[in-house]
């Protein structure tokens, strides 16, 4: 009746999940109580959960990533201090399979749902705006791939109270991910969890390129995109190109242990390698899917803050797309040491090699954009100048990497672990939370405590550089990647304790978030922006109201140029000239639906009863996920008008 | 938006400047997306076919295991179900619901057969002891074209579906619409047939 799902599911020996389990089930009991003694369903019901409105859902997604932030950067605080801890004669407090669980899970966290959830909500929230248009293509369709997402996010979480999670690190190599050398539920978690958030992603990835090649406001064309929409395109394009791989790969995966298939197994010809390959030819892009959109939001940053318009428009726009493509020529670098041969890791080094040379016309281009111009140290300008000195040092331990014969030598060492994260805290992480303080305004009509926020910008700077540095050491002089404990003779605990305390000044730089929230939602009416134009900005977004109408505009505007609103603002008191298009049409807007919310319910249902071998209720999750779309295809009342009385008094409203 | 105030001047605005595209287009393209992402996953699973078609780990080799007439006849049902669900499009093009009608049925006779001549085929395999889990080649062929066809299966239950809809909800854009993206998603399937056929059942060895 329920599979493999039993009592011993849930740790009860073991105080650290169980703890975790029941803080968390504290915490959520907390809130559900919170809404519904002040009566917040209905609202939270009909504005957010069901709610279609882009600008909705990237804020949700917003928030699921700080959600996950939290619960990936507690992996890594534990990871920093069982290290600092165990050395020599000293285990530290994490035995092995636990620890293996915990690296998994943080990279897994980090990657799929903090990085990639906190992208895809900027650009959900700031593309449609930036182009002038009032949703995105398939507004339905967005709130269905934000709660696959949040499907996905669900079964990771529940893994840590009932049963475990993948040792097997954040990308499930086979044979050890095979049924042989995994048995238990933690592989399973993982894939499901991976495939149902995946598809999410994908289907997203059409949305955005669709809404960008098609949605555009009259006048706009490709040349006058802002930066960050054209790094959102190319971001979409590589989500469209790379994530079905991933979910072949994973699917094949799936069918080895589930089905007994041999793709990757060591019996009957299963190809191990064959899998290094196929999910790396997913994994590559997919870091340059985080980054790309990192470096729209820096772009815009550094041109808003420095009072002029984007340096190199063109060369930004061509060396977005240059990356795009040479992302998906590079993959084999992930696995020199795999033994292809010196022809192809040197073909593979120099593919690499030449990444960095876009790479580099954009960090110029933001040098060349911030010179000469009057800067305005706000959050966000920090965040992005931090960036380009943390980035460059990553970019450029990252070249050293594409060297094979050095990589012989650092691969799979703690080297490798610093540079990763140095381009992933410095690129994706810094220019996550830049996007984050530069748009909060414009969702909330309020801006986040400055102090605060600079605060939250020198813990992340400071801590990073304490805890990665040491790591760079500590890989050159031989410490492993993945490693539980380490002699003490080796003389690496000093460096070790350093790195921990960097973790540490981190955590300060995530309580202070936290904090900032509070003290800005408090503060909102001192910190309230009622221009719609907090930073003085360059882009449409900027032109309606904080927090915009769920129209976003009454009338599309007519763009003739780049930067249409600082344009609008030099020449004509930043007002828009309308597009003559649709003069007098009422504006119709989808209608809330909670399709989205019940496909994501029924697959959630539907990916736990696989983990567990409860098939009846994985037919119940699939017969739950046709029905759901079977209704939605049914109805037929898709939009609503909005009444030009409501516009009007909106518009009205100084 | 509407044609009526296409004018000379609004001729010589690039097409990227003119504004947004009408919701069928929108549609149209998003859907076209979608099927390039599924074409990608049937890439990933030829490449892996590819890789693996040599490793028979001792077992019955592609040349052992296909009956090539048998596929022809797949191959013959599955093209010209997708001449009759051409037939199918430009009836509704014409708002025929009975000519409509007859094209879905034959459309999903014709993919019926198909699907029924495949697994025809799987289950004479895996009576002889050349399952799934026989070998890595194996593993290759069933997830490759049991992927082909669990596309077959899904767009049977799509146009029966469709065909529902017309008769309950008419000719609504909508349901035009979802008969468009339909008949795409048919014809992007027969492009994947024909590269099965072409690699797994003529390069068998």
């Amino acid at each position: 009746m329920l599979g493999k799902l039993t009592w011993d599911a849930i740790p009860l020996h073991d105080p650290i999940p169980l703890l975790t389990g029941i803080v968390v089930m504290l915490a959520i009991a907390a809130v559900l109580a919170l809404v519904t003694v002040k009566g917040w369903w209905p609202a939270l019901w009909g504005d957010w959960i069901t709610s279609v409105d882009h600008k909705r859902i990237g804020v949700m997604y917003v928030l699921l990533a700080l959600v996950m932030l939290v619960r990936g950067f507690v992996d890594a605080l534990m990871m920093r201090s069982q290290l600092a801890l165990a050395a020599g004669h000293a285990q530290g407090y994490l035995p092995p399979e636990h620890y293996d669980q915990i690296f998994s899970a943080h990279g897994t966290i980090m990657i799929f749902f903090v990085a990639m959830a906190f992208m895809v909500g900027l650009m959900n929230f700031a593309v449609p705006l930036q182009i002038g248009a009032r949703d995105v293509a398939f507004p339905v369709l967005n709130s269905v791939s934000f709660w696959l997402t949040a499907a996905g996010v669900l079964l990771v979480n529940v893994s840590l109270v009932v049963g475990e999670f993948a040792r097997t690190g954040w990308l499930a190599y086979p044979p050890l991910s095979e049924l042989a050398y995994s048995p238990g539920v933690g592989v399973d978690y993982y894939l499901w969890a991976l495939q149902i958030s995946g598809v999410g992603t994908l289907l997203s990835g059409i949305n955005l390129t669709t809404t960008i090649l098609k949605m555009r406001t009259p006048g706009m064309g490709y040349g006058r995109m802002p930066i960050f929409t054209w790094t959102a395109l190319a971001s979409n394009l590589l989500i469209i190109a790379a994530f079905p791989i991933l979910t072949a790969t994973l699917g094949m995966l799936l069918l080895d242990r589930y089905l007994g298939f041999h793709f990757f197994t060591n019996e009957l010809g299963g190809n191990a390698m064959m899998y290094v390959n196929l999910i790396w030819a997913w994994g590559h892009p997919e870091v340059y899917i985080l980054i790309l959109p990192a470096f729209g939001v820096f772009s815009e940053v550094i041109a808003t803050f420095s009072g002029k318009p984007v340096f190199g428009y063109r060369s930004m726009a061509i060396a977005t797309m240059a990356i795009c493509v040479l992302s998906f020529m590079v993959w084999l670098h992930h696995f020199f040491t795999m033994g292809a041969g010196a022809d192809v890791n040197g073909f593979f080094g120099i593919a690499t090699m030449i990444i960095a040379v876009p790479t580099g016309v954009k960090i110029f281009n933001w040098v060349f954009t911030l010179y000469g111009g009057t800067l305005r140290f706000e959050t966000p300008l920090l965040w992005a100048i931090g960036f380009i000195v943390t980035f460059v040092i990553g970019g450029a331990s990252g070249v050293l990497l594409a060297i094979p014969p050095a990589d012989f030598v650092l691969h799979n060492s703690l080297f490798l672990v610093a540079h990763f994260h140095n381009v992933i805290i410095g690129g994706v992480v810094f220019g996550a939370f830049a996007g984050y303080t530069y748009w909060f305004p414009k969702a909330f009509g309020f801006r986040l405590h400055e102090g605060l926020g600079k605060a939250v910008f020198w813990c992340w700077f400071i801590g990073f550089w304490l805890a990665f540095l040491p790591l760079y050491a500590l890989g050159l002089m031989g410490a492993t990647r993945r490693m539980q404990h380490y002699p003490a003779e080796t003389g690496w605990q000093p460096l070790m304790v350093v790195a921990f305390v960097g973790a540490l000044v981190i955590l300060c730089g995530i309580v202070l978030t936290v904090v900032q929230l509070v003290v800005s939602v408090r503060a909102r009416e001192r910190l309230r922006d009622a221009t719609g134009d907090p930073w003085d900005g360059r882009t449409l977004e900027w032109a309606t109201r904080s927090p915009p109408p769920v129209w976003n505009f009454a009338e599309l505007p007519q763009v003739d140029g780049l930067d249409a609103f600082w344009e609008a603002k030099r020449c004509n008191g930043g007002v828009l000239v309308a597009a003559q298009r649709e003069g007098g049409q009422p504006i119709e807007m989808p209608r809330p639906s909670a399709l989205g919310f019940f496909v994501a319910f029924f697959a959630f249902v539907g990916g736990f009863a696989l983990v567990w071998h409860i098939w009846w209720l994985a037919f119940v999750g699939l017969g739950g996920v046709i029905a759901s779309g079977l209704a939605r295809a049914w109805q037929t009342e898709h939009e609503f008008e909005v009444p030009q009385s409501e516009i009007a008094a909106f518009e009205a409203r100084a | 938006m509407t044609a009526a105030t296409t004018t000379v001047a609004e001729i010589e605005i690039p097409i990227s400047e003119r504004g947004p595209s009408p919701r069928k287009v929108i549609v149209g393209y998003g859907f076209w997306l979608f099927l390039l992402s599924d074409i990608i996953v049937f890439s990933a699973l030829f490449a892996a076919y590819a890789v693996l078609s040599g490793r028979t780990a001792g077992g019955p080799s592609g040349v052992q295991l296909f009956h090539r007439d048998n596929v022809l006849v797949e191959t013959g049902c599955l093209l010209l179900s997708s001449f009759t669900c051409a037939m199918m499009s430009l009836a509704i093009e014409v708002r025929r619901r009975g000519l409509m009608v007859a094209g879905a049925v034959l459309t999903f006779a014709l993919g019926a057969a198909f699907l029924w001549l495949e697994l025809t085929e799987f289950a004479g395999m895996v009576a002889r002891g050349a399952g799934p889990s026989r070998s890595a080649f194996l593993s290759a062929f069933f997830a490759l074209v049991g992927m082909h066809g669990l596309h077959v299966s899904i767009g049977l239950c799509w146009l029966a579906s469709m065909v529902a809809q017309v008769f309950t909800l008419g000719w609504r854009p909508m349901v035009i619409d979802r008969l468009a993206c339909f008949s795409l998603f048919w014809h992007a399937l027969d492009i994947v047939w024909i590269g099965v056929f072409t690699i797994v059942y003529l390069g068998a060895h």
